[in-house]
């Protein structure tokens, strides 16, 4: 576990540093993402023993952090709240256009996905 | 000192400590997930956006500053920096399934990612917003620092549409379940990839804590139409001269 925390934490790490050496404007810890994804599936060609624990590790605790992931949204989210009068007068037609659009969005890419999924299943 | 005088000086003593702070934010995230499933999943009582509610409505009635909530609530935020990097973990394990999916998660993050845009531009435009509001609303769908980070570019307000990017996530997250099963959508990679695209991490926190599948199709839509968007946001602005 402490292994696994170690090397999550390394990756973030040189991601932040990859993204503050470039001055991206993606963040460190999809860089790291990245990165570790990368790692993995170089590594993942063949199975050593140590590779087989490491991965027995990660796939642990990511697990467990990703299954209290909307948690981590809430400090946040509470930052949203206390803030929301910089809106002022505009307040409630930005929360409908961000309604409208999301919902819209959300049904209109699963469309378009089952769609191509289905066209690309049929050509096979 | 008399028992009033006693209690106010816990009370001093608590709001300074991030114990208090802790213990009130995963609370109130339990309240809401606990309501969520005794209603049976209904979207309005999604466990983030009821856990922010009681989270602020403590701080709003003892007068509580944002700022000193953070202070011990900034323990929790730090993880959300190692939890995004372990996102890798699940997607490598669904590998070959994303590999297999590659044209259409290709095709869908452009199709989607170009609506999200026009659609928002639409909407702002039919409710006549300031050009500035405008502009800090088109990039909305992506994950905050990237969203910010064309906000900028672009002439909008960063912090605005941080805001913004964080009220998309918790709409996405409580109803995009909702409308999908409203539009009928079984497919997993589907349904995750839809969210993940429409509001990036809180979607994808959302899809991940209900299927692996969805969790690692929000994911990956999460990533890319980060990356799409950002090419995307100023070229539009460019071509309608906004």
């Amino acid at each position: 576990m402490l292994e696994s925390i170690f090397y999550i934490f390394l990756f973030q790490l040189v991601g932040e540093m990859v993204q503050k050496y470039f001055t991206l404007t993606i963040p460190g810890p999809v860089i790291g993402l990245v990165l570790l994804l990368t790692t993995l599936l170089i590594l993942g060609r063949n199975k050593t023993a140590f590779k087989l624990k490491l991965e027995k590790g990660l796939t642990t605790t990511s697990e467990y952090l990703l299954s209290h992931l909307p948690l981590l949204f809430v400090p946040i989210g509470v930052g949203v709240v206390m803030h929301v009068s910089f809106l002022e007068g505009q307040l409630l037609s930005v929360l409908l256009v961000i309604f409208v659009g999301t919902v819209l969005t959300v049904g209109f890419t699963a469309f378009v996905m089952e769609k191509i999924q289905n066209l690309v299943s049929r050509s096979d | 000192m008399t028992e009033e005088q006693r209690l106010y000086s816990i009370w001093v003593y608590l709001q300074a400590e991030p114990l208090f702070w802790l213990t009130l934010t995963i609370g109130a995230y339990l309240v809401g997930d606990y309501c969520y499933r005794r209603t049976n999943l209904f979207p309005l009582f999604n466990p983030v956006a009821l856990g922010i509610i009681i989270v602020s409505a403590v701080l709003l009635t003892f007068n509580v500053q944002y700022e000193r909530y953070f202070e011990g609530a900034k323990f929790i935020h730090f993880l959300l920096g190692p939890a995004t990097v372990s996102l890798a973990i699940p997607i490598y394990r669904k590998w070959d399934l994303i590999t297999a999916n590659a044209i259409s998660i290709l095709s869908t993050v452009l199709l989607g990612s170009l609506f999200a845009i026009i659609i928002t531009y639409m909407l702002a435009q039919f409710f006549m917003l300031d050009r500035e509001i405008l502009l800090s609303l088109l990039p909305r769908s992506v994950t905050a620092p990237i969203a910010m980070g064309i906000s900028e570019l672009i002439g909008g307000i960063p912090s605005l549409t941080a805001i913004i990017t964080i009220i998309t996530g918790i709409i996405g997250a409580a109803f995009g379940t909702f409308t999908l099963d409203l539009l009928r959508v079984k497919k997993m990679s589907a349904r995750g990839f839809a969210i993940g695209l429409a509001s990036h991490g809180i979607g994808t926190a959302r899809a991940m804590s209900r299927d692996e599948t969805a969790g690692v199709f929000a994911a990956v839509a999460m990533g890319l139409s980060g990356i799409v968007t950002a090419l995307i946001v100023p070229l539009f602005i460019y071509l309608l001269k906004i």
